[in-house]
């Protein structure tokens, strides 16, 4: 039984701006997987809602004129992890996409949601992060933009200003075309599980050599990360299994994992060193095949 | 022959397309509903409490504390009465206490027009408390300075011990080789898929009706008589179609407190359904226990002497108390009766979510210390695994050294040679010797059981039938046994059609169970249902087809010797031509106006005999050693639980038991606080059983002996199937890396810690060997 007080549902983008200005108690709800748990727990934060699940013009994965993928905030991950789109040019984000949750889940949950909601352990967060994505935000004094590694503030606090919407992610052409990678989500079980470790890498070769390297975490600190020390040791490095190896030893100068009765910092932290070897190996056989 | 074939359940058309009804799917008007004030320390003692903001909260119907409940305690584990009194459980609980034993006991109940005004009512109540040291370690429990958790009880429920064979101190200095470790077993949690739930009302001026998910009901009314001071036969107990068990529901939790309710609010409806997270840490768990092996053996393969020691823990309350270490322990002489062996156990209180029955009761902790230990001592002397469980285990004839009786039907060693086979042993043998180094590693695990059909002669072991034919020729049966999911109903139609001769589908079980009209049985437990059913069920269809038969030698004038019933008619017995239908006797017997009359057979029997059953898991699976990962490649059970009535019910037994058994083994365990007594991870998203992603493929398969105790040569298959994944696969992470882990659940944790220590991963050096 939730303790709703007000839902008022948004039949356009504007209507949700107008909506959350004129009540400024309101939350937006999407897909309600997170919303609805917070609710069921008692929440006194999201008893008034702005539901704006289904909004067709929020669910959509485009190429713009300029290459850019655009990808609509209500877009849900099953269409993220089936799309052609997706996985000819990011499979590093139809790798996490996938991993989220379950079936069920994955049919609800939307990519906007799983950002806006802050979680550290946001499966598509270090993809996001990896892909140097940008995130558009609208509210009734316009337009916004803002890099995804910026929004997250700290440990469940984002940049989402009071009334605004997040609708689009943007992935520019040149965070991603000629570039591989890799989502590897390290959890207790196969699915329907929160990520102990989640580990993203987007790279780029250039015959033997690295041209570009990146590589982000969740659960690694308060907020999904990147790894700048490891990064900057791989970026223009042949290609070899010493240079795998110093990248799994130099993220442990970039993260910041704590312990708790989930798991302790040291098996965290190997755990972390680990994923970096194996998700950036996986990166490379993913350049070898194309 | 109804028995032997793959029907598909009498229930699974209702359930697969919803219109099976469960408790929750009942409703009565103007229904209140029931929410407890739980405590929020794990040892403490309620020195004041304040209700009255909460009571005069509008929908509050009425506020109860721990000071308005009946004084006098009650027992709650769901056994059969012991007619000596020496032999009855421990009554250690009231609806409500201020006695504060473990984080989330039940101080006060608020009872409201909805879950949210209760909600709201509950936050209202003020208490205060004193604290206790939290005690949950047994060092700590059994110190002599410790508090006791129930006064006189020297936080001991219970202890016993037994030895059989020669002298184990002498076996053991003779032994060539001894082994000899600790293990322990985590809290775990059945996870049923329907939560607890029940409610109660009164359709008369004295009398309670109960629906509830339960199953036991008529064990139900009678504990609810005892706890309220009530005739029992004034309580009404209805049992609907239940969403699983695992015995955490042969246990009388909140029936009594649902009863008391409506009771004092003049009859209203009141019901009482617990969340997941209310589920996980106030219902019932499995003890943790703490086992310590000596194992003595000999070169040549025999096992020469054993020395079991085990520690369980029940938490706050005793349900089912020293029974469940008292039935592990029972099992270990049925599996190996040839050697000596000792066995002491005590059950300790702590301040801890109660523990209770659980899929196979004590056995999956017990088996797994010992098969653990088994597998340390083969490899001691360098033995294959499986041979020298074959040169150890029972085999048919062998004498029970507990019980002293004879096993008549044993299959073990057939289980094990098929499993074997099954698992490709010999192959992947020489296959994995070279997956033995590097990060990937694969090996193969063994392990055993035994376990029992019932409980006799600890308890009673009673069924009761009773058939009817209809008036289109048709049996109804009601039955004793309660249909929990475990498929009861749809095997005693089976016994009773084949002894009938009428087709399955015209035999049924009426599914709901109501203990004003339901025949006497015990309830769903101890894997007993087919198997004591099986007696009652083949003397009532016996007495029911004389009955039949009579009557058509009366319509016929042919003696009813020379008549039989097949497909569905009576026939000649030596022809087998039809003489009549069924359905033409039938409602001659009901209309005819002089001859005859219903037709019915009712039998209620006691089985004075358990028969052991027995079987064996193989695991097969692969170590990833930097990422602390043991993935399943395959995993093989083989039973011997007598003749199997139903394969494909029998396979998914199997199946989900293995399942369990896996749950168990890698990820399921209550993470606990040491200092506070808090349960970390109390809902379904921190407590990790394993998803269909997780499960390997499981080949079951059966060595069918005939049990001549038993109606149809069946014997108990319900729980079997968790006891030994648990072992097997410890042994196959032995095989694979060298590394005994000999604690459940192995966790990725676990593991990382126990590679470390072995020098299999070196962390801060980012590497393996």
């Amino acid at each position: 039984m939730f303790d709703i007080q007000s839902y008022m549902k948004a039949g356009s983008v504007d209507e949700a701006v107008a909506l959350l200005a004129a009540h400024p108690n309101a939350r937006l709800v999407a897909g309600g997987t997170d919303v609805l748990i917070r609710l069921r727990h008692g929440s006194r934060d999201f008893t008034r809602l702005v539901d704006i699940h289904g909004l067709a013009e929020l669910r959509f994965i485009s190429l713009d004129p300029l290459q850019n993928i655009r990808i609509g905030s209500g877009t849900v991950f099953t269409d993220l992890a089936q799309s052609d789109l997706i996985l000819r040019h990011l499979p590093v984000l139809a790798d996490a996409a996938g991993s989220v949750g379950g079936p069920q889940i994955r049919n609800m949950a939307t990519i906007g949601g799983n950002i806006c909601n802050g979680a550290p352990s946001a499966d598509s967060a270090p993809a996001l992060f990896a892909l140097n994505a940008l995130l558009e935000l609208k509210s009734n004094r316009g337009f916004r933009q803002v890099p995804v590694a910026d929004f997250y503030l700290g440990p469940s606090v984002v940049d989402l200003k009071p009334g605004e919407v997040l609708v689009s992610i943007i992935i520019p052409r040149e965070a991603y075309q000629g570039y591989a990678g890799h989502y590897y989500k390290y959890a207790m079980r196969k699915a329907m599980d929160i990520a102990t470790i989640g580990c993203a890498v987007s790279l780029k070769t250039s015959g033997n050599r690295l041209a570009d390297y990146r590589i982000a975490y969740g659960v690694a600190g308060p907020t999904p990360l990147r790894c700048p020390s490891a990064e900057k040791t791989a970026v223009n490095q042949m290609i070899s299994d010493t240079l795998v190896s110093k990248i799994a030893a130099a993220v442990e100068d970039d993260v910041s994992p704590r312990t708790s009765w989930r798991a302790t910092r040291e098996f965290r932290l190997h755990i972390i060193s680990e994923l970096a070897r194996k998700v950036t190996r996986t990166a490379l056989d993913r350049v070898r095949k194309e | 022959m109804a028995t032997g074939e793959s029907i598909i359940r009498h229930d699974a058309v209702a359930k697969v397309t919803g219109r099976a009804e469960y408790t929750q799917d009942l409703y009565k008007s103007r229904m209140l509903v029931a929410k407890y004030l739980r405590s929020t320390i794990a040892h403490g003692r309620v020195t004041d409490i304040d209700v009255s903001a909460a009571r005069s909260l509008p929908g509050v119907a009425a506020v109860f504390t721990f000071k308005d409940v009946p004084r006098q305690p009650f027992a709650t584990a769901g056994h059969p009465m012991s007619l000596d009194s020496s032999h009855r459980d421990v009554a250690d609980r009231r609806l409500l206490t201020g006695d504060i034993r473990f984080m989330g006991d039940e101080i006060a109940v608020v009872v409201a027009e909805d879950e949210l005004i209760a909600g709201n009512a509950l936050k209202q109540i003020r208490v205060t408390c004193t604290p206790f040291p939290v005690l949950i370690h047994p060092v700590d429990i059994l110190d002599p300075n410790a508090r006791q958790i129930h006064e006189g009880s020297a936080n001991r429920v219970g202890e016993h011990g037994w030895r059989f064979g020669a002298d184990i101190e002498s076996a053991m200095d003779h032994a060539d080789h001894v082994v000899e470790d600790s293990f322990e077993t985590a809290m775990v949690q059945h996870c049923h898929l329907e939560n607890h739930v029940v409610f109660a009302y009164m359709d008369d001026l004295d009398r309670i009706v109960i629906v509830t998910s339960t199953q036991i009901p008529h064990i139900v009314r009678r504990i609810v008589g005892e706890a309220l001071d009530f005739p029992l036969s004034r309580i009404k107990v209805i049992k609907p179609y239940i969403g699983g068990g695992f015995g955490n529901k042969q246990d009388v939790i909140f029936e009594p407190m649902a009863a008391f309710l409506t009771l004092h609010l003049n009859g209203r409806p009141v019901a009482i359904h617990m969340t997941r997270e209310e589920e996980m840490i106030g219902t019932r768990v499995r003890h943790p226990f703490h086992i310590r092996v000596k194992t003595g053996v000999m070169k040549d393969g025999t096992l020469a002497a054993r020395d079991v020691d085990a520690i369980a823990v029940t938490g706050a309350y005793a349900s089912h108390g020293h029974s469940v270490a008292a039935a592990g322990g029972g099992k270990i002489g049925c599996l190996y009766p040839h050697t000596p062996t000792r066995y002491h156990a005590q059950t300790l209180y702590a301040n801890l979510p109660a523990a209770g029955a659980m899929r196979a009761y004590g056995s999956p902790q017990i088996m797994y210390a010992l098969e653990c230990a088994t597998e340390d001592a083969a490899r001691a002397i360098t033995m294959d695994s499986v041979e020298f469980r074959l040169k150890n285990i029972v085999r048919q004839g062998d004498i029970d050294p507990l019980s002293q009786k004879t096993i008549h039907t044993c299959g073990l060693a057939e289980c094990l040679i098929r499993g074997r086979d099954m698992i490709g042993w010999q192959s992947k043998k020489k296959k994995y010797a070279a997956y033995k180094t590097g990060p990937v590693r694969r090996g193969l695990g063994v392990a055993c059981f035994s376990y029992a059909s019932g409980t006799y002669p600890v308890c009673v072991e009673i069924a009761s039938v009773r058939l009817s034919l209809n008036q289109d020729g048709t049996v109804h049966i009601m039955a004793g046994a309660t249909e929990i999911g475990q498929g009861s109903d749809t095997v005693i139609a089976q016994m009773a059609a084949h002894t009938l001769g009428i087709s399955h589908e015209h035999v049924r079980v009426i599914q709901a169970q109501d203990t004003d009209v339901t025949p006497f049985d015990t309830g769903a437990y101890a894997s007993r249902q087919a198997y004591v059913s099986s007696n009652a069920v083949f003397r009532a269809s016996v007495r029911l087809k004389e009955h039949i038969l009579n009557h058509a030698a009366r319509m016929t004038g042919m003696h009813s010797d020379l008549l039989d019933i097949e497909a569905d008619h009576i026939v000649a017995s030596d022809t087998r031509t039809p003489v009549l239908d069924l359905k033409t006797l039938a409602l001659d017997t009901c209309y005819h106006k002089t001859r005859g009359g219903q037709l019915t057979a009712e039998i209620s029997h006691k089985t004075t005999t358990s028969a052991p059953v027995f079987g064996c898991t193989f695991a097969d699976i692969e170590v990833d050693i930097p990422l602390c990962k043991i993935t399943l490649r395959q995993i093989v059970n083989v039973h011997d639980s007598g003749i199997i009535l139903n394969p494909v019910q029998a396979r998914g037994q199997v199946h989900g038991g293995v399942a369990m058994g896996i749950g168990a083994t890698l990820s399921e365990e209550f993470l606990i606080d040491s200092g506070t007594g808090r349960v970390f991870n109390g809902n379904l998203l921190d407590y990790k059983f394993p998803t269909f992603m997780d499960t390997p493929p499981v080949d079951a398969d059966f060595i069918e002996t005939r049990e001549p105790s038993s109606g149809y040569g069946n014997k108990a298959l319900g729980e079997p199937p968790v006891i030994s994944p648990p072992p097997a696969i410890r042994n196959a992470l032995l095989d694979a890396t060298g590394v005994p882990v000999n604690r459940l659940p192995i966790t990725p944790e676990v593991l990382f810690k126990a590679f470390t220590t072995h020098g299999l991963i070196r962390p801060g050096r980012t590497g393996h060997v």
